[in-house]
């Protein structure tokens, strides 16, 4: 089942608005195996200020999206504009900014000077690079860690500092690939309502990945719904949460409702029978 | 884990730290050098005492194994004590002092060791960032090692020679030969460590090649390329030995190896080869000290 998204009408105003604009996308690997369909008649288009989140099994090709986004990946075919630019164009004025699903921290680097790279790559002055290192600690709770070094750090606080180090050169697009998927339930909680004020007060717009249901509807503002073989969009699912919401909402029946609905729309987009 | 009984503690102290296991070897390893050097030296023994038509017994064949002036193979204290003399007896400036052999063994081998680790690194570089140089340059790095050197290093001297260059370069020339290899093979390595996460990074912050190099693939490739040196250090030091066989004039370990080996003089030989192994194992200590020095600073020790 394929559903495209409403598009916002068009207009001046409205294409200043969307930052991701995908259509007709579709990515083939070539393996040794044969061809391999990631990705097949994408499309999706984001408005500034959106939380969304992509859900899926493995192999639905949500990494992929993203990835193509990032200009990480080459589609096959279809279109794809970010902030009114070729994917390539938008990387390469710094457009985004990527969190991995491991934090891919340099370990020759203390976390402060882990945040710093992205500065120093983009020749931010050195003023300039101390006072957002000691800006984005704090807005991730890591003050007093900048001289320790990765392997010192739990794995909660080193992804922390790798959503910091994204955010340090203050892109208004934030790619996340499952950040919090090695992480234990009680951490992800914390993480999860970290990241929705973070998300809340730069007001940001954020694409997420992830597997969790719970996370994706207490993130999002929009869920999208994949499946695979090809991985294609099954469903799309307005959140109408408040932006200041707590974890409480979980246990609303709203939430609960969603929540259903996104476990409906993965069951019928893949067959757990093979 | 502590046990209350003193002996049993000492002995656990003991076999925790590097001063017992290594005292334990060299125990046994004296223990079987002078059963060895017993049967190797004693119808050389018996000769000697049958050609001075001397009665002797076994205590007498013992001391006179230990005593020889040409032993096949010399016992530990004829060696410390050749040591002991042509190190701490000798002037420094006298053409039979360790001291001064060396000196300029070391002096090739720091020179050549500095040639060797920049030649490899720059090798290395150059191979990381283009496909067509592996293909073309590493059949021939690989060839280059296959040459036995002590077949190579009379040729380098002569046509060093050819061109007037004489002197410290050719030995360095030989040692650096030996030595670039392992920098060369262990950067490559370490140059391609960094995993796909952390090279897609990069990519996201639209990072140059160049800042890539120096951001991510050199500081990652710093803890191969100590590996290597320390195996570049004794190679260095092999290289120069070598050299100086060929090019005894100069002196040098290996002159005193080429002109103990000329007349016989086992425990000359023994002595210059123990003083020679004593050099590279400093060596190697000294690149293993700036290693965790450089490591610390790093982040890379725990």
């Amino acid at each position: 089942m394929l559903e495209s998204i409403p598009k916002a009408e068009s207009g001046a105003e409205a294409r200043a608005a969307r930052v991701i604009d995908i259509s007709r996308l579709s990515l083939t690997f070539e393996t040794s195996d044969g061809p391999v369909e990631a990705l097949s008649g994408i499309d999706l288009s984001i408005e500034r200020g959106e939380f969304v989140s992509l859900i899926g099994p493995s192999g639905c090709g949500k990494t992929t999206l993203l990835r193509v986004i990032a200009d990480l990946e080459t589609p096959t075919s279809g279109k794809v504009i970010i902030n009114g630019l070729t994917p390539s164009e938008a990387r390469l004025e710094r457009a985004y900014g990527y969190v991995f699903q491991a934090p891919a921290l340099y370990p020759w680097r203390t976390i402060a000077r882990n945040i710093a790279l992205p500065l120093e790559i983009m020749g931010f002055s050195k003023e300039e690079r101390k006072e957002r290192v000691q800006r984005n600690l704090d807005l991730v709770n890591l003050s007093g860690f900048e001289r320790r070094f990765p392997w010192q750090l739990s794995g909660g606080m080193q992804q922390r500092a790798s959503i910091a180090r994204a955010l340090a050169f203050d892109p208004d697009l934030l790619l996340m690939d499952e950040p919090f998927g090695a992480l234990d339930e009680i951490v992800r909680d914390k993480l999860n309502e970290q990241l929705l004020q973070l998300w809340n007060k730069t007001r940001k717009t954020v694409v997420f990945v992830t597997h969790s249901i719970p996370e994706a509807v207490f993130l999002s503002t929009r869920i999208v719904v994949m499946s695979p073989r090809p991985g294609r969009i099954h469903d799309v699912i307005e959140c109408g949460f408040a932006r200041d919401r707590t974890l409480e909402v979980r246990e609303t029946r709203q939430f609960l409702e969603i929540a259903n609905r996104v476990r409906h729309g993965l069951r019928e987009g893949h067959s757990y029978v093979d | 884990m502590s046990t209350e009984r003193g002996a049993p503690r000492l002995l656990q102290r003991l076999s925790a730290g590097n001063a017992f296991p290594i005292f334990v070897v060299v125990f046994f390893i004296l223990i079987i050098w002078y059963v060895a050097a017993f049967f190797m030296n004693l119808d050389l023994q018996r000769d000697a005492f049958a050609n001075a038509d001397q009665a002797y017994s076994t205590s007498d064949l013992v001391e006179g194994t230990m005593s020889q002036d040409r032993p096949r193979l010399p016992a530990p204290h004829q060696i410390a004590a050749e040591i002991d003399k042509t190190v701490f007896e000798l002037s420094p400036s006298s053409k039979r002092s360790l001291v001064y052999h060396g000196a300029v063994t070391l002096e090739a081998t720091l020179l050549g060791f500095a040639i060797g680790s920049a030649l490899g690194m720059l090798l290395a570089v150059m191979i990381v960032h283009a496909a067509s140089l592996e293909r073309s340059l590493m059949p021939w790095i690989i060839a280059s090692q296959t040459i036995p050197i002590i077949a190579l290093a009379p040729m380098i001297v002569v046509i060093m020679n050819q061109f007037d260059v004489t002197g410290i370069v050719p030995k360095a020339t030989i040692s650096a030969y030996l030595s670039f290899f392992p920098v060369t093979v262990g950067m490559v390595k370490g140059l391609r460590s960094p995993d796909p996460l952390q090279l897609d990074l990069m990519r996201t912050y639209s990072a140059t090649r160049f800042q890539t190099f120096f951001k991510l693939r050199a500081p990652a490739s710093v803890p191969f390329l100590f590996a290597s040196l320390k195996v570049a250090v004794a190679a260095s030091l092999v290289g120069a030995v070598v050299a100086e066989m060929t090019k005894s004039e100069d002196g040098g370990f290996g002159a005193r190896l080429l002109a103990g080996s000329y007349y016989g003089q086992t425990i000359q030989i023994w002595a210059a080869l123990f003083a020679a192994a004593f050099c590279a194992a400093m060596l190697v200590m000294l690149v293993g000290m700036v290693d965790r020095a450089v490591s610390k600073r790093m982040g890379y020790v725990r």
